[in-house]
This record gives structure tokens, C-alpha cells and sequence, in this order.
């Protein structure tokens, strides 16, 4: 037991992948039991509520509902980190679609369905790219570190959506700070009789495209180039300052997605602090799907999942933040266990006979 | 008029030592090389931890103690991460940032509101604060800003003027080389990096005991990450480090005062002064608008392997 080595794999299985993050998740929840169990609640009557809140068809609606948002704002942060940049601003961007978005929903001309909801989504990615090119002219010209200035972003956006949800766009005569609901018309139906909105065809299709551009476009090769040495990209032409904008813009029009999600298809409205940490929750989800896009929508789901069920516990008392809880243990377990895949442990006898062969 | 100086000066060199301990903490991080942007949610860690032991035990002293406990805890978990395991020191800090954020919600919540009828009071230095006006700004302060006065100096005089100091230059310039010399890289990591942890939870608990003296669930509201850019901004140097959180400090607390006598303008314009101000400020003072080498550690960021020397 003493000689116990760490030796690189040669070749990473798919099945590793899969199977040790899952192992580690669940030693997350293992890890947040112990503090359940020390606010004096019994882990496993909390999990088992859980577990039941979310298993049945009213449960599941309600995941992927949850969930809708956590998609954009995990494909926004997953894309932007594919070429090494760290946008954790994607709540802020999310804020500032959703403010561009109900602007023309509640305040815009009356239009026929179509063209209302068409420009109602333009409008949500265009205040997103908005709030992400905030963040991507001061980082493609001057270097300046776009995790701290996403990260401040998020904080003036969210107050100016405050300012508005408690000022010029509160719906009047109402004691909550929010806006009025945009008119019923323009409200997205749902798929079928399944009471999950059409928002999540267009975020699975959101998904697909970026899966598509990441493996056929010449745009996606050049990502990559950058990601891993900006060097070599320059040398081989192409323009990391246009990129960077044009990553961070595109990045920011995803989460601000979010925002639309929100205003077409579940609250209709605009409520303050609405984005209520999914730009966060976006970072877990893009890491734990390996920036893979399409991973990412079953992520997001699993997420909205938690938050569903986090709710459910608080019947028994437990505070809601276990949620978030749950989520930072899940990522610092899953990425201690990253190490596992990399890496196999191994005494120190077996090290020298694998050697000697 | 003076006793609005007074005022506002007090209260932003308090404000600003908030933000110091856990920018100072960072500085000797990623001198180490090690960029630790959790910052926030140790913060958050720091502050409930503190708060909950004064509201349960009433005790400032325990408080403090279980405070830095839980920030080497923190310190040991993020090294072992980023150390050890050698993961991505920037999805390891998102990582502890989400995790503290919800952790301190979690067993904060009992304690969100109550009164702890407990902080770090303020009290006077004989004869100093007699001076007029700065006596009274500086020199009636609690033990957390004076012990900030000794730090500052302290940290300056180690980073510049001692052995160990250089050594610590070395970890994060070139570690190979230390290694190379008979240094243990790992060790001296992950004592910088626990140093660094303990002083931001020494922040939060300066925000819940000295400065709001409430807790609430995300209290710190973005105090973390302008720490991890006063590091930027001040070139990784503790005493310009000192000029950015006073001028942080006079921005939110002029912000404050303004809202009382100007109430025009909507009070959330007042409150986003700081970030604003920390967004342009970052802006001027690490853009490359020149070409210049940056003042940033070689190795920071690079997870040392012996393997791949």
C-alpha cells in the first residue's frame, strides 16, 4: 500500500468518461450529506424526497422547464471557453437579453405573431452580444482579463435590471417588482399535449447548430487553432482580435437566448434577479459536458432537475441554497476526479514489473 | 464639513481593509503561481463562519480562530486541486466559488437576520488619534483595520527584502529551477495558497463582524472579484494594491453618501459606482496599450509536473 504511483494512460476509454465523473457525483452527494446530516437533517429522507419530486411526468415537465434556461446559458459558457475564454458573465448577459427582449414585447408596435416573436428573439441575442462585447473590446484590444470584466458586468446589468423592475417597467398597482406579462399572443405553445414549451426545440436546435459549426466550419477549426496556442494561430493568419469579439459576442447572444426562453415560453415577464445565478450554474454545466454542446442540453436538464428538487425539500425544512451546494461539491468532485482518467494509480511493484516488460 | 470627511474616510479605509486581506492573500498566491478565483466564495465562507459563531458563541476570539480554520480548509481542498491534481486553476476556482457560494447559504440561513449583538468594535489609539482629522479617520478603528496597518508594511518587507520572499518569486517565476536548487515546489504551493485562502476568509469576517454586522446570503456582492482584480491592477504589488481598495472604498462609500442628499438619480446607479469604476479602472491600468512585459508571475497558472521538466 505504501508505493502507491500515479501513471499516465496510454489511451482513454469512452466508457472511463462516462462512468468516473458519474462515480465522483456521486460522492459529491455522499460529501453533502455530511453537512445535511450536521444541520440535523437525515441525508437520505432529503435525497429520497428529492429523488421523488422529480420521478413522474409532472416532475419531469418541470425539470426540463427548469432546465430551459441553464441550456443557453451552458452552451454561452461552453463556447466561449472552446476558445479559452472564461465568460461567466452569462447571467449578466442573460439580464440584458431579456431587458432588450420585453422592451419590444411589452412596449413594441403590434405586429401579427411571426414577425413580434422574430424580432423578439433577434432582440434577446442582440442584448446579449451586447453585454458580451462589452466585455470582448477592452480583452481584443488592450489584453484586459474578461473573467473579471464579465464578472463586474454581471453586477451593473443585474442592478440595472433592478432599477427598471422596480421603476419605469413595473407593472403597476402590483406589490411584486416585475414587469406586466407580455400579451398572451405572442407566448409560445407547447409541444403537443406535453407541457414542455417549443422553447426546447429551439434549444436542442441552438445545440445542434454549434455541434455543427465546432466540427464543419472553418470558423470552428480556427477556434480551435486559438484555443490551443493563439501563437501558432497568428502565425497561421488568422485573426485572434476578430475571433475574440466575435466568440464573446456570439457567446453572450446565446445566454441572452435565455432571456427570450423566459419572456416567450415560461414566466412571459420579466421578474428582478431573474437570471437568479444561471450563469453560474452554465459554468458547472459546460465543464461537466466537456464543452460538448449537445452533452450540455442533458446537463442543463439534470441541473434543472436539482433545482426542482431542491424546492421540493424545502418542505422539510432545507434551505434552498443546497442546490448550489450540491452543484459547486459535484464540480470540484468531478474535477479531483478528471485526475482518475488521466491518470491510474498503481503500487509500486506493479510500476516496476510493467517496466521490466 | 470635517465630520463628513471624517466620516467617509473612516468608513472607506474600512471598506478597503475588506477587500485587502483577501487581495493581499492572492498576491502571495500567484507569486506562488497559483490563480485562485474562488476568491468570492472563501469570502462568503469566511464571513458566515465568523457569524455564526459570534451569534452561538459570543465569542470574537473563537470567531476569528474558526474563521481561519475553515479558510485553510478551503486552502487545502484548492491546493489539492490545483497542486496535487494539477487540474485547471481556473475551473478549480469557479469550482470553490459556486461551492462556497452555496455552502455559506446553506448553513448561514438559520443566522440570516439575526442580530449577533457582537462585532469587532472600534477603539481608539492613545495620543495618535488626537491628531485632527486623521486621528479620528484612521485612529478609531477596530482591531482588524490596525492589524491591516502591520500587514502592509509586513508583506511588502517580505515579498522585497527577505530570503523566503525570493524564493517565493522564484515559485512562481520558475519553478523547475527551485526544484532543481533542493526546494520542495509542492509544499511551499501549497503553503501560499492556504495563506492565501485563510487572509480571504479573514475578509469575509472583517464584512460580517466589522463592517455590514449582518449576515446574508451573498453578502460579499462581488468583493471577491474585485480583490482578484485589485491583484491585476496593482501589479501584484500590496501597497498599490492599498491605493486601489481606498479609491474602491471612497467610490462606494461617497456613492452612499451622495444617495442621501442627491436622491435623483435611482439608488442602484449608486451602487453599481464601484464596479464600474473597478471596470474602468482595470481598463487604464492593465491594458497593453504600449507594448510593455507584464509584471504577471512566468509560471502563473502553469500546474507544476516533475514529469515534464
Amino acid at each position: 500500500m505504501r508505493n502507491i504511483r500515479f501513471q499516465r494512460r496510454a489511451n482513454v476509454s469512452t466508457v472511463r468518461k462516462i462512468i468516473n465523473p458519474v462515480i465522483f457525483v456521486i460522492l459529491a452527494f455522499v460529501f453533502c450529506g455530511i453537512f445535511l446530516a450536521a444541520l440535523g437533517f437525515n441525508p437520505l429522507e432529503v435525497y429520497a424526497k428529492m429523488c421523488r419530486s422529480i420521478f413522474s411526468v409532472r416532475g419531469v415537465q418541470k425539470s426540463i422547464v427548469a432546465g430551459l434556461p441553464l441550456i443557453f446559458t451552458g452552451l454561452a459558457v461552453a463556447f466561449g471557453y472552446r476558445m479559452n475564454l472564461n465568460n461567466i458573465g452569462a447571467d449578466g448577459q442573460y439580464a440584458m437579453g431579456s431587458i432588450f427582449c420585453i422592451w419590444f414585447g411589452l412596449y413594441g408596435p403590434d405586429m401579427p405573431t411571426v414577425p413580434k416573436i422574430l424580432i423578439m428573439i433577434l432582440l434577446a441575442m442582440a442584448g446579449g452580444a451586447f453585454a458580451g462585447l462589452l466585455a470582448a473590446i477592452p480583452k481584443a484590444f488592450w489584453g484586459v482579463s474578461e473573467t473579471i470584466l464579465t464578472m463586474m458586468l454581471n453586477y451593473v446589468i443585474l442592478l440595472f435590471l433592478d432599477y427598471l423592475t422596480h421603476g419605469p417597467w413595473k407593472e403597476p398597482n402590483q406589490i411584486i417588482s416585475q414587469t406586466a406579462k407580455i400579451d398572451e399572443a405572442y407566448w409560445l405553445p407547447d409541444i403537443g399535449g406535453t407541457g414542455i414549451n417549443v422553447i426546447l426545440l429551439i434549444a436542442v436546435g441552438v445545440a445542434v447548430l454549434i455541434y455543427l459549426f465546432h466540427k464543419r466550419a472553418t470558423k470552428g477549426y480556427e477556434m480551435e487553432v486559438i484555443r490551443v496556442s493563439p501563437e501558432t494561430a497568428r502565425y497561421a493568419g488568422i485573426n485572434v482580435r476578430k475571433n475574440t469579439l466575435i466568440v464573446l459576442a456570439v457567446s453572450g447572444a446565446i445566454a441572452g437566448l435565455a432571456g427570450f426562453a423566459q419572456i416567450g415560453g415560461i414566466v412571459h415577464r420579466v421578474q428582478t434577479n431573474m437570471p437568479n445565478g444561471a450563469g453560474y450554474t452554465g459554468i458547472v454545466i459546460a465543464f461537466l459536458a466537456y464543452l460538448n454542446p449537445l452533452s450540455v442540453v442533458v446537463v442543463a436538464i439534470l441541473f434543472g432537475a436539482l433545482q426542482i428538487s431542491a424546492v421540493a425539500v424545502q418542505i422539510l425544512g432545507v434551505p434552498s441554497q443546497v442546490a448550489t451546494m450540491i452543484q459547486g461539491s459535484v464540480m470540484l468532485f468531478v474535477i479531483a476526479g478528471e485526475f482518475f482518467i488521466r491518470y491510474k494509480p498503481v503500487t509500486g511493484q506493479a510500476a516496476r514489473k510493467e517496466e521490466a516488460q | 464639513m470635517s465630520v463628513l470627511a471624517i466620516s467617509i474616510i473612516s468608513s472607506a479605509v474600512l471598506s478597503a481593509v475588506c477587500v485587502l486581506y483577501a487581495t493581499i492573500g492572492e498576491i502571495f498566491s500567484q507569486k506562488a503561481g497559483i490563480m485562485n478565483l474562488g476568491l468570492e466564495g472563501i469570502m462568503l465562507m469566511g464571513a458566515v463562519s465568523g457569524y455564526l459563531v459570534a451569534v452561538h458563541k459570543q465569542n470574537l476570539g473563537l470567531a476569528i480562530l474558526v474563521v481561519i480554520l475553515v479558510g485553510a480548509a478551503l486552502g487545502v481542498v484548492f491546493a489539492f486541486l490545483t497542486v496535487t491534481l494539477q487540474a485547471d486553476q481556473t475551473v478549480a476556482g469557479l469550482a470553490m466559488l459556486t461551492f462556497g457560494s452555496g455552502l455559506s447559504g446553506f448553513i448561514g440561513k438559520d443566522v440570516c437576520g439575526v442580530n449577533a449583538n457582537l462585532a469587532f468594535d472600534p477603539f481608539d489609539i492613545p495620543l495618535l488619534s488626537k491628531i485632527p482629522i486623521i486621528g479620528p479617520a484612521l485612529f478609531h478603528q477596530s482591531i482588524l483595520v490596525y492589524a491591516m496597518y502591520i500587514i502592509v508594511p509586513l508583506s511588502m518587507i517580505y515579498l522585497n527584502r527577505t530570503r523566503p520572499g525570493m524564493v517565493l518569486r522564484a515559485l512562481g517565476e520558475n519553478p523547475a529551477a527551485l526544484d532543481s536548487a533542493g526546494y520542495n515546489v509542492f509544499a511551499l504551493r501549497y503553503a501560499y495558497v492556504i495563506f492565501g485562502c485563510v487572509m480571504t476568509a479573514v475578509s469575509g469576517a472583517c464584512l460580517s463582524l466589522a463592517y455590514t454586522n449582518f449576515w446574508s446570503d451573498g453578502m460579499t456582492s462581488g468583493k471577491g472579484w474585485i480583490a482578484v482584480a485589485l491583484v491585476v491592477f496593482s501589479a501584484w504589488n500590496p501597497l498599490i494594491a492599498v491605493l486601489g481598495a481606498l479609491l474602491f472604498g471612497v467610490v462606494s462609500i461617497v456613492g452612499i453618501d451622495i444617495q442621501m442628499y442627491y436622491t435623483a438619480l435611482p439608488s442602484q446607479f449608486y451602487s453599481a459606482l464601484p464596479y464600474v469604476a473597478t471596470i474602468i479602472v482595470l481598463i487604464f491600468t492593465t491594458g497593453n496599450f504600449r507594448k510593455g512585459k507584464s509584471n504577471a508571475p512566468e509560471s502563473l497558472c502553469i500546474p507544476y509536473d516533475r514529469e515534464n521538466r
